[in-house]
Order: C-alpha cells, then sequence, then structure tokens
C-alpha cells in the first residue's frame, strides 16, 4: 500500500500528464459531439427529405456500430487504406466525437420537438425570420431540456477515454497501469483509478448543473441552491433507442 | 501497406468473426439477466424504510456508474485470475448495467398507483405478498422495453472484453487482423455485424415501446 503510494508520489508528473490528455481527449471529443449534435439535430427537423435522410443515416450507423470498433477502425485500418498514421489522442477525439453526436442528435431533435407548439406559432406570428425564431425563441428553451441529457452523454464520453490507453496514447489509465505493474499493488492502484474518474464525472456533473442553472435563469425559471449539487439521473431524459454506448 | 480493400479477406475472416459473434451474443444474454435480477434487488433496497441501507446502497450506485466500465473490467479480470475470464465479463458487464437497471425498476415501481400499495395494506398482506403479488407483476410490465434498450447497448459494448482475452467477436477480428496483417476488413466487417444485429432490435424496442404506450 505504502510503495504504491510513494510511486504515486514520484510519478507525479507523469500522471498529472495522463490526465491531461485524458482531460483533452474529453473535452475536445465533446465539443465535437456538441457541434454534431446541433449539425445532425438541426438537419432531421429539416423540412427537405434529403437532409433528414442524411441525417438519419449518419445518425444510425454511428449509433449502431459499437464505438470500440470505430476507434479500433480509425487506428488500425485508416493508415493502411490511406497511408497516414493518425495520433493516437487525435482517433480517441474523432472517434468520441462522431458517436457522441450521433446521440445528442436525438436529443437535439428531441428537445426541439418538445418545444410547445405555440411558441413557434407566437414567433411566426411576429414576424420572425426562421434564423432568427430558431436563436431567439426555440432554442434558449430546448437548451434548457438538452442539458441533463447532455451532462449523461458527457459521463459516458469520460468513461470510455481509458479506451485510448489500448491505443497507446498516453492517458490516465496508462500512467497508473503502469504503476501497478512496477509496484504489483493491483487492487490499490485500480481502486486510485477508480476514485480519480469518480472524482472527474462529479466535478464535470457540478459544472454541468452551474450551466442548466443560468440557462434556467435566462428563461426567467427559479432554481434553488440544492439543485447545483444533484446527480445525474441514470435514465436519460430523451429515451433514445439503445441508450448511449 | 496494403492500399485497396480486399473482399476475398472479408470471406475469409467471415466464418472467424461469426465463430466470436456466439460469445458476444452469450456475453450480452447472461450480462443483461444479471443486470435485470441486480437491478431489481438494488431498486428495491433503494426503497428500504431506513438510511442505515439506501444512502450506502445509493453511494455505491453512483461510484459504479460513475466509473469506466473498462477500468472495473480490466481491474475485475487481474484480481480473479482464477475464474473464467467470460465470466468475470459476464458479472462486471451485469454489475455495471444494473446500476443502470435499478433507475429503470425505480420508475417502473413509481409508476404504480399509490392506491395500490394503501389497498396491500388495507388487505393486511405482508410486504412480501405486496411485492410479489401486486407491486411487482404491474411495474416489470413497465420496464421490459427499456431493459431491452440497455441490453442494445451492452451489446455495444462487449467488445471491451476482448481486453480480458475473452474471444468474442473483436478479439477475432484482432486475431486474424493481427495473423493476416488486415485490419480495414475485419474492423469494417466487425462493425457492419455490430450494425446488421443491433439495429432492426433497435426498431423493436421503439415499436415496443409505442405499443406499451410510453
Amino acid at each position: 500500500m505504502n510503495d504504491f503510494f510513494s510511486a504515486f508520489a514520484d510519478d507525479l508528473p507523469q500522471l498529472r500528464s495522463g490526465l491531461w490528455v485524458t482531460l483533452e481527449a474529453t473535452v475536445l471529443g465533446a465539443l465535437l459531439a456538441l457541434f454534431l449534435s446541433f449539425v445532425l439535430g438541426l438537419m432531421s427537423l429539416s423540412r427537405l427529405m434529403l437532409s433528414r435522410g442524411v441525417s438519419r443515416v449518419v445518425v444510425e450507423f454511428f449509433r449502431g456500430t459499437s464505438l470500440y470498433v470505430q476507434l479500433f477502425w480509425l487506428y488500425y485500418a485508416m493508415p493502411s487504406l490511406t497511408g497516414y498514421d493518425l495520433d493516437p489522442l487525435f482517433c480517441g477525439v474523432l472517434a468520441f466525437g462522431l458517436n457522441y453526436g450521433a446521440y445528442g442528435a436525438e436529443v437535439v431533435r428531441g428537445a426541439v420537438n418538445s418545444v410547445p407548439r405555440g411558441q413557434y406559432e407566437a414567433a411566426i406570428a411576429l414576424n420572425m425570420s426562421p434564423a432568427h425564431r430558431m436563436r431567439k425563441v426555440i432554442l434558449p428553451q430546448a437548451w434548457v431540456q438538452m442539458i441533463p441529457s447532455f451532462t449523461n452523454l458527457l459521463i459516458q464520453l469520460l468513461k470510455c477515454t481509458p479506451l485510448l490507453w489500448l491505443i497507446s496514447a498516453a492517458d490516465l489509465m496508462t500512467a497508473i497501469e503502469k504503476l501497478r505493474s512496477r509496484t504489483g499493488e493491483t487492487l490499490t492502484a485500480y481502486l486510485t483509478l477508480l476514485v480519480c474518474y469518480f472524482v472527474l464525472a462529479y466535478a464535470l456533473t457540478l459544472l454541468m448543473n452551474l450551466l442548466e442553472r443560468s440557462a434556467k435563469r435566462r428563461l426567467g425559471l427559479a432554481t434553488g441552491g440544492r439543485s447545483l449539487l444533484k446527480s445525474r439521473s441514470a435514465v436519460p431524459a430523451a429515451r433514445t433507442t439503445g441508450g448511449a454506448g | 501497406m496494403n492500399g485497396d480493400f480486399d473482399w476475398g479477406t472479408v470471406r475469409e475472416a467471415f466464418p472467424q468473426l461469426l465463430d466470436g459473434f456466439w460469445t458476444t451474443l452469450l456475453a450480452t444474454v447472461f450480462g443483461i439477466l444479471v443486470a435485470a435480477v441486480l437491478g431489481l434487488a438494488i431498486a428495491i433496497a433503494g426503497r428500504a424504510p431506513t438510511r442505515l441501507v439506501t444512502v450506502p446502497v445509493k453511494a455505491v450506485m453512483e461510484f459504479i456508474r460513475s466509473t469506466p466500465l473498462l477500468v472495473q473490467l480490466v481491474g475485475a479480470a487481474t484480481l480473479f485470475t482464477s475464474v473464467e475470464p467470460l465470466t468475470v465479463g459476464i458479472v462486471v458487464l451485469g454489475i455495471h448495467y444494473a446500476t443502470y437497471t435499478s433507475e429503470v425498476y425505480r420508475a417502473g415501481i413509481d409508476a404504480v398507483p399509490k392506491g395500490q400499495w394503501e389497498a396491500c395494506r388495507a388487505l393486511s398482506l405482508t410486504p412480501r405478498r405486496t411485492w410479489q403479488a401486486v407491486i411487482l407483476p404491474q411495474a416489470v410490465r413497465n420496464v421490459v422495453p427499456a431493459l431491452g434498450n440497455y441490453a442494445i447497448s451492452m451489446f455495444k459494448e462487449t467488445p471491451y472484453l476482448a481486453v480480458i482475452t475473452v474471444h468474442e467477436m473483436v478479439y477475432q477480428a484482432r486475431d486474424y487482423g493481427t495473423d493476416n496483417f488486415r485490419f480495414t476488413e475485419v474492423f469494417t466487417l466487425a462493425g457492419l455485424i455490430f450494425l446488421v444485429a443491433s439495429y432492426p432490435t433497435s426498431l423493436l424496442m421503439r415499436k415496443l415501446e409505442k405499443r406499451l404506450g410510453h
């Protein structure tokens, strides 16, 4: 036990850089996913059949094939097809972004659909252009509904980052795995790693709760201070087939 | 390296991947069984009258739910080397997903009208009879589609089992890939098999959800 923690202290620089890689993959992956969620989600609400169709196919493709396979495909198959070796972190960000973007698109679609019809009608009556209507009336209301589901997806994404270890990116899991094999303290090492992830997940949840509160405030909805500390619900708010995986 | 996509390889690797597919399916089916039973137990424990039970149950659940499945799998496999990897995989998958399914059961139990509980008390049924004869039969019906959805998402996470040397589909794909230096074909094929198996099941679940009035 003490062996492990003294080695832990010695390896602090590597652990810090591992933590940094994990966070980088999470944040960049989440940003790409957020962008794709809106693009694909709004496309699926379009009146054009082509745009709806493209969005449907992309979403079903990335949800239906496993994330693990997508990541490995990018890492192992892409180089032999194109001749370029991709950086492991880049592969990770791309795979996480595409996969969670597909799940997020359903969240966006569901949230926009759940804004009451009357809001659209009122915006039309006020002679707003479609883009203006979306930006000023529909999205601010839909956004509040999206946040809890996005929080769930964000934590799911964080929980996928140990996959980077398998494609030899120097992430947090890699750093602790090295410590484990050196000290032989399996139980302590993995428990430490799990606690690290738990702390990260809870910190991200708190940040998202803050975001949710500020979004609600902008709509003039009351929020109590206690809601900031609440944990996530396991059942996604917008029921999407297959859950996140 | 090998530039083009070779269909011959696809044909040649298919039997080996299909072989792994049965293990994938087996892990999913038994994994969701463990999750379904354990999830129900957690949901019932979460409704215990004393906080001595509910608080620790909630804490452990939150911890398992917020930490990566891959770390849990690798950790368990390294600690229990004498147990068969497939068994370790099924148990860990089951426990991980039980933290999700328990919430499904909780929602299902909450959806049973309060009057049903009161009627049970009025008839002075024991807690055991109340759960068995009145509450669960009504609650379980509501949770079947949601459990199905978790089964699909578990199915897509079974490739993690390859890491702990369970010979499932992706393990076989990597095996074939390293032997023949052909990764493109086998990973594409594995992805397509996942798609072909999970998409129709998703559609079926969506239909079932609609039929049960969600």
